[in-house]
């Protein structure tokens, strides 16, 4: 009974976040602007972070952690660059 | 002590760091974690950190739990305003507040929590003035926001951090 | 879905309830991003996501594997600190950023003379 909950609360959760990376990839490719387009690039990452961690829950494995961290760290990389690049016109100066 | 470990608290933080990516507090982990404690330690020598002082780590706590509070207060405001009928642009604004605090690491805490707080956000801080600009998403009552962001989170920052 | 079976219910429900809350959050700051007006209105609804929703996910996450594996789990917090700490950093810059290339909105009353305020 309880196993049934929790699969179903997953299938829930996943769609939720299946659906906010949906608005986030809107958002990237409507703009208006470079920096909204940015915004919509930096909760993508966070939204495919969280969807492995549920998919991590759903299958028993912690391997799925690790990605998630690296998705994290990636993401933040990312973004910083491009806010730099918007700033500057260059990333490394 | 100070010449193989000029900074415990991020030689901790390491050791902590690896210990909880390995899952495990046995021996080689232990030794390995310790290893990269110090010379993490080292390394950050050459960037020259400001000396951090920590007061009251009972005032940590405290902090730590007014906060999350108020991250879950603000995140059902923020998320009954996103769900509610569209709303003008002139509801959000910037706004200025005088700071007292000057403690590096007692501003960049300041970031954190005012940046996870959802509805208010960090724009920028004049060291010179001493005046820090945050942007909100419900700007209606602006005296408010001041006396919350001094009154709850100033203080208690500077009574850590200074 | 392997190992639910033999997950005691209290564990299932609780991390049920977390992740179910967490991805609600997300999706919600998700549809902010889509809803409010301007760029800095938008800059608010994916920090629904960073805070509560990541923090309710991580802990069910937590919940469960703690659970399955009858010891603490504990590393979902590096993922919370981390996500803490960078947020603010990000949405710093992104705001110079916009600042520097000229907004849809009137500057705040301290102009640009604050740059360079957060190098420390």
């Amino acid at each position: 009974m309880s196993a049934t909950i929790l699969v179903w609360a997953l299938v829930v959760a996943q769609t939720f976040l299946a659906i906010a990376m949906g608005c986030a990839a809107f958002r990237l490719l409507i703009g208006p602007r470079a920096q909204d387009r940015i915004l919509g690039l930096d909760t993508l990452y966070v939204n495919a972070m969280l969807l492995l961690l549920t998919f991590g829950i759903r299958t028993g494995s912690t391997l799925y952690f690790e990605i998630a961290l690296v998705i994290a760290l990636l993401g933040f990389v990312a973004t910083v660059a491009l806010a730099k690049f918007l700033m500057r016109g260059e990333v490394i100066e | 002590m100070t010449r193989w470990l000029p900074y415990p608290l991020v030689s901790l933080a390491l050791l902590v760091l690896w210990l909880l990516l390995n899952q495990s507090l046995g021996p080689g982990q232990f030794i390995l974690g310790a290893a990269l404690a110090v010379g993490g330690a080292l390394a950050l020598t050459a960037l020259e950190p400001p000396n951090l002082r920590l007061r009251r780590p009972g005032a940590i706590l405290e902090l730590s739990f007014l906060v999350i509070a108020d991250i879950v207060r603000s995140n059902v405001a923020v998320a009954r305003i996103i769900l509610g009928p569209r709303r003008p642009d002139e509801t959000s604004g910037f706004m200025s507040i005088p700071l007292e605090m000057r403690a590096p690491y007692g501003l960049a805490a300041l970031a954190i929590i005012i940046t996870s707080t959802p509805g208010t956000l960090w724009v920028g801080f004049d060291s010179a003035r001493g005046i820090l600009t945050i942007h909100v998403l419900d700007l209606i009552d602006e005296a408010s926001w001041i006396a919350t962001i001094k009154q709850r989170y100033e203080r208690r920052l500077m009574e850590i951090f200074e | 879905m392997t190992d639910g079976t033999d997950l005691p219910a209290w564990a299932a429900i609780l991390t049920a309830l977390f992740v179910v809350a967490g991805a609600g959050l997300t999706l919600i700051g998700s549809l902010g991003l889509l809803r409010l007006g301007s760029f800095y209105q938008r800059l608010h609804a994916p920090t629904l996501g960073t805070t509560l929703g990541t923090g309710g996910i991580l802990i069910g996450s937590m919940i469960f594997f703690s659970a399955l594996g009858t010891r603490p789990v504990l590393h979902e917090i590096l993922i919370a600190v981390f996500v803490t700490v960078t947020t603010p950093v990000t949405f710093i810059l992104l705001v110079r950023a916009t600042r520097q290339r000229g907004t849809d909105l009137p500057p705040p009353s301290p102009p640009e003379k604050n740059t360079k305020d957060l190098a420390h």
